[in-house]
């Protein structure tokens, strides 16, 4: 039963994504060309409550629902990794018009070949997992 | 009902977004979605072979959850809450890709790449194959994906968070302007 709420929360992911049209490959596309407001609007609006939120949950110090401390936990500083792993995807993002939840949102939707793309996106995390050593961090 | 129907706007999506983000931060989470891929390869028992993949991944299970119910999502809106429309993408944009031979949107994606005769086709899935690793790879060795980075680390004013969304940029605007006329 405590996952149910994770469940929810996923579904209202899968439906509001669909909804505004995010899951699309033409949205991405629109995107990466500055010809429309619409993703910019969606992500933009959403870091700007975000950062409000996250704001007040550190100055009041709020707790979850387990009366644990909401804690942030600072990413590793480091450049070469964001840069090269963010350009990486961003690659691969532009060409599938889809990061990993969405890709599995158009599974749902009925879009198979999505499956394709998110199968390979498994195996793609498992490369980096079987070279990560190798590779500047 | 018409409204519901009807693609929803920027805003309210935008304010759903960090609703979930926030609801999974008061349930003791985080919003990052990748991590599911990680948390596949160890349930798959791939630690064996990689190090990495060696943790107890049991613990993510709430984001497994997640994912079903994104994948349950996007089904209850096929079935109940659309109309299947055209995707209402700018002028500009349908120019743009008449010219890679990519037809104005009739639906929610382009038969050309997501369509049988595409899929089926070696070119077809070796494109849906690469996008696909290298979204993989790529979050992870970013350390993680839109959600994870562009929502969640943006929102705590991580500097790697915003070093990553611009890597996002670079390789969307290189695979945009530069492969994508190559490949077409």
């Amino acid at each position: 039963m405590k996952f149910v709420k994770f469940l929810l929360l996923g579904i209202v992911f899968g439906i509001v994504m669909t909804k505004s049209e995010a899951v699309s490959w033409y949205r991405i596309q629109e995107m990466f060309r500055f010809q429309a407001f619409h993703m910019y609007g969606i992500i933009g609006t959403a870091v700007t409550l975000g950062v409000a939120g996250v704001a007040l949950i550190k100055r009041f110090r709020m707790r979850d629902y387990h009366g644990n401390p909401i804690m942030f936990n600072p990413k590793e500083k480091s450049v070469s990794r964001y840069l090269i792993g963010g350009s990486i995807f961003g690659l691969g993002w532009a060409l599938s018009g889809a990061c990993p939840g969405p890709m599995v949102v158009n599974i749902g939707y009925g879009y198979w070949a999505m499956a394709i793309v998110f199968f390979f996106a498994i195996v793609g995390t498992y490369l980096y997992g079987l070279i990560k050593n190798k590779l500047p961090h | 009902m018409e409204f519901i129907l009807q693609p929803w706007s920027w805003w309210f999506s935008g304010i759903m977004i960090a609703a979930i983000m926030f609801f999974l931060l008061y349930f003791g989470q985080s919003f990052g979605f990748s991590s599911n891929l990680r948390t596949i390869c160890a349930a798959a028992g791939l630690g064996k072979s990689a190090k990495f993949f060696d943790f107890n991944w049991k613990a993510q299970t709430w984001n497994l959850v997640f994912l079903v119910g994104a994948i349950l999502g996007g089904f209850i809106t096929r079935e109940f809450l659309s109309t299947d429309a055209p995707v209402l993408i700018s002028e500009a944009t349908i120019q743009d890709l008449s010219k890679l031979g990519i037809a104005a949107p009739v639906s929610l994606q382009p038969v050309e790449l997501f369509g049988l005769d595409a899929v089926l086709s070696i070119k077809g899935f070796l494109l849906l194959a690469f996008g696909g690793l290298m979204v993989g790879f790529g979050s992870r060795y970013a350390g993680g994906c839109t959600s994870g980075h562009a929502i969640s680390g943006l929102s705590d004013l991580q500097v790697p968070s915003l070093i990553a969304v611009m890597g996002f940029f670079i390789g969307g605007l290189l695979m945009t302007y530069l492969f994508l006329p190559l490949i077409f």
